[in-house]
């Protein structure tokens, strides 16, 4: 079964459409936007999203700015989640919040902005979801805590095999975390693929100038730039590389991910422009 | 769900909850003794025309201080007790959640927000309607031998509950109050999504509500009763003239319906005509008022009253609680359609 099954998928504030014609199917077991759509279907776990108890027992979510009730201390947030949650699992609950070193007594409203993340995420994982979704929740964090956080919560799903789908600009978290990445820009999907694969499919190419046109019809170039000698290329490809006349570079996962929104930004899509393929 | 109501909203349900026992306290401390004023006097023994009874228990009571300061406060706690439910309990319920973003927690736990929604509305309203039924049910208790006595002749400060201003201080009517300004202050909530601006403007609708009701609706639930008799000297209290020399108005005493709530009250011609004509010689000389009124009365002129009978007022209550109700209901849907549609 698919975590995340999403076709057609389509997202307007008001003229603008911030998400169009999305496709994508994400794996179960693995970790990976996410908003109520405009049009197209979705499909969480073989369910519609929020359409019941059982459906929203499946998934967990944390917000971006990780609300928690202020008025609330951390033992009544443990109780919160027991008494809202078929599943809760009430010792794991005890366990995170006391190795985290959160007061119970504690207002939730006097937590920092790390400790309120915690708490947040140990709601959400406590629950037992099937699937996290976490909007930016490291966004708030310093960067001592965004690691803890990071690495806390790939514990915990590692223990319990969820399947997490994460949403950053931080390209080194996701780098850290993440087996699967989507890039979102210019509102439609560049890319969703197994990092492992993304990053054995794509290659930088340096060598002399070049027309992009000229490469053969299994590489598909992202992004190409020129100096009056030299040409820098980053293509996708299935195949190896064997023309001796590139020097092929491994890519970072952070080059693929700028490599693909500066395309989008550009305006160039994955296919070819057709004037340089006529020349 | 419903533990998690009751923990978000014990701290407002104390301090309600402590004011009306406070009040209970007060109510218990001066009932017995106000019983045994009412037993001990001679409107207690009467049996038949005791509207001068009546009077006279009323006059006494109003010239003992506390009883007349605990019927005001209880008419002021029960008439303000809507404001306080639909802007503490009502308006802040969801307008903080949305505010500080907790909703999203909520509706993150394995709970549909419909089902949210619903328990917290609810309870909430629920024990809207109780604290308001409590209030006055204790307050009735309290209060029924003025009200017996006022329902005869009301004097001393005291009033019908018939009349507009204590009409909604007794029996039912509180109830659908306390429910109507319960849900609106949540529909506004939901709507403005910010806990001071829900607050002021639940107050001003109920304000406004709760003037214009018995202003413009509630003489017109039932069409009321048209009565007119001759005016005789006795009921006159005074004229006015106007710059012509005529008679402008006189006025009179409201005909004595006992219990009945007296809409209007005009002194008109034999033939209905609120042209009444020259005034009288006998008011123009320095022959005295009762000279003059006498004059007045034999000019044929007429008192129209129109009233609601008392015998009205238990079928006002229902109405006046079914339509609170009924609102109340509606405003809910409106929230459980705005959660559904609006909010996502």
């Amino acid at each position: 079964m698919t975590a995340l099954d999403a076709s057609g998928l389509g997202k307007r504030y008001r003229q603008r459409w911030a998400l169009s014609d999305c496709t994508l199917q994400i794996p179960e077991g693995r970790v990976a936007g996410l908003l109520a759509p405009s049009a197209g279907t979705i499909t969480v776990l073989g369910g519609e999203p929020a359409s019941g108890p059982a459906q929203l027992a499946k998934v967990g979510f944390v917000a971006q700015d990780t609300p928690v009730y202020a008025g609330l201390s951390v033992a009544d947030h443990l109780r919160l989640g027991a008494h809202l949650n078929p599943g809760w699992d009430a010792g794991y609950a005890q366990r995170r919040i006391d190795r985290l070193d959160l007061d119970p007594a504690q207002r939730a409203g006097k937590l920092s902005g790390g400790q309120r993340a915690q708490l947040a995420l140990t709601l959400a994982i406590a629950k037992r979801p099937q699937l996290l979704i976490l909007d930016e929740p490291v966004a708030s964090l310093d960067p001592l805590a965004r690691r803890e956080f990071l690495q806390d919560l790939m514990e915990a799903v590692a223990e319990q095999g969820a399947s997490v789908i994460l949403s950053s600009h931080l390209v080194a978290d996701l780098e850290r975390v993440c087996d699967y990445l989507i890039v979102l820009a210019a509102s439609r999907v560049q890319i969703a693929d197994d990092v492992d694969a993304l990053l054995a499919s794509h290659h930088r190419l340096i060598g002399g100038r070049r027309d992009p046109a000229s490469l053969p019809g299994d590489q598909e170039v992202v992004q190409a730039s020129h100096t009056d000698r030299q040409s820098t290329m980053i293509v996708r490809t299935s195949q190896p590389v064997l023309d001796p006349a590139w020097t092929v570079e491994q890519l970072s996962l952070e080059d693929l991910v700028l490599a693909y929104m500066s395309q989008a930004a550009n305006g160039h899509r994955s296919t070819r422009p057709t004037l340089e393929a006529q020349r | 769900m419903i533990w998690l109501t009751w923990r978000q909203f014990r701290t407002q349900a104390v301090a309600v909850w402590a004011l009306v026992a406070a009040f209970g306290l007060l109510l218990l401390v001066t009932g017995p003794h106000l019983v045994t004023l009412y037993r001990d006097s001679s409107f207690a023994a009467c049996r038949s025309n005791c509207g001068q009874a009546a009077g006279n228990f009323l006059n006494q009571l109003a010239n003992d201080p506390p009883y007349h300061t605990v019927y005001l406060l209880g008419a002021l706690l029960i008439i303000l007790l809507p404001a306080v439910i639909g802007l503490f309990w009502g308006a802040p319920l969801l307008a903080r959640e949305l505010e500080s973003g907790s909703f999203r927690l909520a509706w993150n736990q394995s709970v549909t927000r419909e089902r949210w929604l619903a328990v917290k509305l609810g309870v909430l309203g629920l024990a809207s309607m109780a604290v308001a039924g409590l209030l006055s049910l204790i307050l009735g208790w309290w209060a029924s031998p003025i009200d017996n006595a006022a329902g005869l002749a009301g004097t001393g400060g005291f009033q019908s509950r018939f009349f507009p201003l204590d009409f909604g201080t007794r029996g039912i009517a509180p109830i659908g109050y306390a429910a109507f300004a319960f849900v609106l202050g949540v529909l506004v909530g939901l709507m403005f999504r910010r806990t001071v601006l829900a607050m002021g403007i639940t107050l001003a609708v109920l304000v406004a509500v709760q003037i214009a009701f018995p202003m413009v609706v509630r003489p017109h639930l039932i069409t009321p009763v048209r009565e007119t008799t001759a005016l005789t000297a006795a009921n006159i209290q005074g004229l006015g003239i106007n710059q012509d020399g005529q008679l402008q108005n006189v006025f009179a005493q409201a005909p004595s319906v006992p219990g009945a709530w007296i809409i209007s009250s005009q002194v008109t011609t034999s033939s209905g005509s609120t042209a009444l004509g020259t005034v009288p010689q006998a008011c123009q000389s320095q022959q005295g008022p009762n000279a003059c009124f006498s004059a007045l009365a034999q000019k044929n002129l007429n008192q129209a009253a129109v009233y609601q009978p008392a015998n009205r007022y238990w079928t006002f209550q229902w109405i006046e609680t079914g339509i609170y109700l009924t609102v109340a209901i509606l405003l809910a849907w409106g929230c459980f359609w705005w959660v559904r549609r609006r909010l996502s």
